[in-house]
């Protein structure tokens, strides 16, 4: 069975996030970058599938993301995944999902695909549209959000579990299916010692944009974003002392009026 | 600073801090509150591997070396230093002798069972009258046939009661001080071992430090190491490493404690202000990042010196005096920051000022540091300066 499963680079779930100066995007000085918190359920639960299916199965991680996402793919590689295909171009500048997903789709298609596992959305953009393009592009179904995973005993059903306000959806899928995780799925493993030890042994794909012939990718994109504003200071609280009743209110209703101008 | 790490150090180390964070952290609390050895913990390290870091992969080991130990260690201290003390024994003391100084067989037999971490390790040393001094050393090995009768008893053996394998220092010559030592490896089930009474310690209360009495202890002859009377060049030898791993813990506490201390001052308001705008606690937090940095490039130093087959024991010996003096003065500021309530367990610190103390005391106290190094030194100049 050929798992795959997506990644991608995004800043620390700790990092505190500052606009840079031209309001044109995220100032990385600092930032440390990791794999999509979502995405670490898909490797697990790729990983976990091929120990399930055994024979000569393989976890294939597909990332889009500039040179220096290695990185995570090198972690994937030493959690377990077997192979890797890295999509990196320095033409790809803030790639719109739909840009994502075209490219994504030809790496896949040409490398062979029987299931689909990325992140429900990434913790960057928070758009969680890649995976519903890439499905479009694809032309297989899509479950999203989803918290328990099976695989029918022919390998050809997948069933699914997905966790919605106050029930839970039970899904039958057909393979090939992308499938969208959250966090409570599993228990994402560590990289252990002799896994990092193999992950220098193990291949990654480079393709550029020439290697996967861009014919489809959107030449326009179809949103942009203008400009990155930072977030308005929350005021400060204040705190009206005393003892008397009466005489607080009276404060505070001359802040509101002459302060605040609310009244 | 990014200390010059290669793509695979960056990997370990952020296996060892998410394993810190993550399941360490889970229970560190509680089992230092209790005082309880985490079994199921080493059992999740050894199967992660770090529990044969210098160990070759023909032996189950991963051999990532005493660099990638030293980044380990110290990502454990920083939320428990006494699981660091295991692993540190563990790997730099028991598993590096039996690989440097054990016969081909008692490699294969014991290095595959301590690299999984299936059983732990540990090193009897120490005895009521020899600590800095193991010249004085009086269990004693009488060869009976094919075995050696041990008799005697050890102190403080961090991980005694836990451990599947055990190195063992004893007399096998009464006449020859120094060279009448011999170590061996024993396990807990020859006949004739048992476990005394535990230390009601200060601080490393997770870790487990227990006496250890030998009564007509049995060990066959093939688990002598190297051959009789190398027992003080294989302690001396072994504890290079070893000092390395406790200077590594100095890290990871001092970072702990530096770590608290600024999440402390930032949220503490005196006199209308935040406490970490006065300057008294500036200086401090100064002071205190600098110890840790400058401690942190002799320790890293010296594991990659150690690494590389230079002759490191001089750099081993500064970096663990550097090291475990300074992550003293930083627990002490850091705990000053906190004010009253540093000294109530409710506040890391606490844990963190007790654990620190150990360290300037076992594996050579900064006294014996003091003594290798100035040795090491004079001999350099002995070497080129007219007599
Ligand atoms: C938590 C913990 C865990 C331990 N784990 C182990 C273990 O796993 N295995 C093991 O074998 N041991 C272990 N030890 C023992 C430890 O290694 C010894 O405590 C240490 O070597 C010091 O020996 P001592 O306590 O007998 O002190 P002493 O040697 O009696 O020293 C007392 C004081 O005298 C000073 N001193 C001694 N000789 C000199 C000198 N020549 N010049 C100047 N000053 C000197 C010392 O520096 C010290 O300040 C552990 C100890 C602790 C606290």
């Amino acid at each position: 069975m050929k798992i795959i499963v997506l990644l991608k680079r995004v800043p620390d779930t700790e990092a505190k996030i500052l606009i840079n100066s031209e309001g044109s995007g995220i100032n990385e000085e600092g930032v440390k970058f990791i794999i999509n918190t979502y995405d670490e359920y898909a490797i697990e639960e790729g990983l976990k599938l091929k120990e399930n299916v055994g024979g000569d199965s393989t976890v294939t991680v597909v990332c889009m993301g500039p040179e220096e996402s290695t990185e995570i793919i090198r972690t994937a590689l030493a959690m377990g995944a077997d192979n890797a295909i890295h999509i990196c171009d320095a033409a790809l500048d803030n790639p719109t999902p739909d840009m994502t997903a075209t490219l994504l789709a030809k790496a896949i298609k040409n490398n062979g695909f029987d299931i689909i596992f990325c992140g429900k959305q990434g913790i960057d953009y928070d758009m969680a549209q890649t995976q519903a393009f890439l499905a479009e592009k694809l032309d297989i179904p899509q479950v999203n959000i989803i918290s328990e995973f099976a695989i029918s005993d022919d390998n050809k059903k997948a069933f699914l579990v997905r966790s919605i306000e106050g029930a839970d959806e039970k899904v039958e899928a057909d393979l090939p299916v992308i499938i969208s995780c959250n966090k409570g799925l599993n228990e994402p493993r560590y990289a252990s010692l002799p896994g990092i030890m193999k992950a220098k042994r193990k291949e990654i794909k480079k393709l550029t944009l020439t290697d996967l012939d861009s014919s489809g990718v959107p030449a326009e994109k179809d949103s942009t974003i203008i400009k990155w504003l930072s977030l308005p200071k929350s005021g400060e609280c204040k705190i009206i002392e005393g003892e008397d009743f009466g005489e607080k209110v009276v404060e505070l209703a001359r802040l509101l009026r002459e302060e605040a101008k609310v009244l | 600073m990014n200390y010059q790490l290669n793509e695979e150090e960056k990997m370990l180390q952020k296996t060892a801090a998410d394993f810190a964070n993550k399941s360490l952290a889970a229970v560190a609390v509680e089992s230092n509150e209790k005082g309880e050895f985490q079994d199921d913990i080493y059992k999740q390290l050894g199967k992660l591997g770090f529990l044969g870091m210098t160990v070759p992969e023909k032996y189950g080991g991963v051999d990532f070396g005493n660099f990638c130990l030293a980044l380990s260690i110290e990502q454990i201290s920083r939320v428990c230093a006494s699981t660091a003390v295991a692993i540190s024994v563990h790997n730099s003391l028991t598993n590096w002798v039996i690989l440097n100084f054990g016969s081909a067989e008692t490699r294969e037999k014991y290095l595959p069972l301590l690299a999984s971490g299936e059983v732990l390790g540990a090193y009897a040393l120490t005895e009521s009258n020899a600590g800095s001094d193991i010249g004085a050393i009086q269990t004693s090995a009488v060869r009976e046939g094919d075995n050696y009768i041990l008799n005697g008893s050890k102190l403080f053996v961090s991980t005694g009661d836990k451990a599947g394998v055990v190195i063992v220092f004893a007399r096998t010559d009464t006449e020859n001080r120094k060279r009448g030592l011999s170590a061996f490896v024993v396990e807990p089930d020859f006949p004739g071992f048992s476990v005394g009474k535990p230390e009601k310690k200060m601080g490393l209360k997770a870790s487990s430090t227990v006496e250890l009495v030998f009564e007509d202890c049995v060990v066959p002859v093939a688990n002598l190491l190297a051959e009789e009377g190398k027992g003080m060049l294989i302690a001396l030898s072994a504890l290079d490493g070893g000092r390395i791993g406790i200077a590594s813990q100095a890290l990871g506490i001092g970072q702990a404690a530096l770590d608290e201390a600024v999440k402390f001052a930032r949220g503490r308001v005196q006199f209308g202000r935040k406490i970490i705008d006065f300057q008294s606690t500036k200086w401090k937090i100064a002071e205190m990042a600098t110890k840790l940095e400058a401690s942190r490039l002799l320790v890293y130093n010296a594991a990659r010196l150690r690494d590389s087959g230079d002759i490191s024991t001089k750099h081993v010996s500064m970096a663990k005096l550097f090291a475990t003096r300074a992550v003293n003065e930083i627990v002490y500021d850091s705990l000053q920051i906190h004010g009253g309530v540093g000294y109530t367990s409710e506040f890391l610190i606490e844990r963190l000022f007790r654990d620190a103390r150990a360290l300037e005391i076992y594996e050579g106290t900064s006294e014996v540091q003091k003594l290798v190094i100035s040795r090491e030194v004079i001999k350099e100049y002995d070497r080129i300066l007219p007599d």
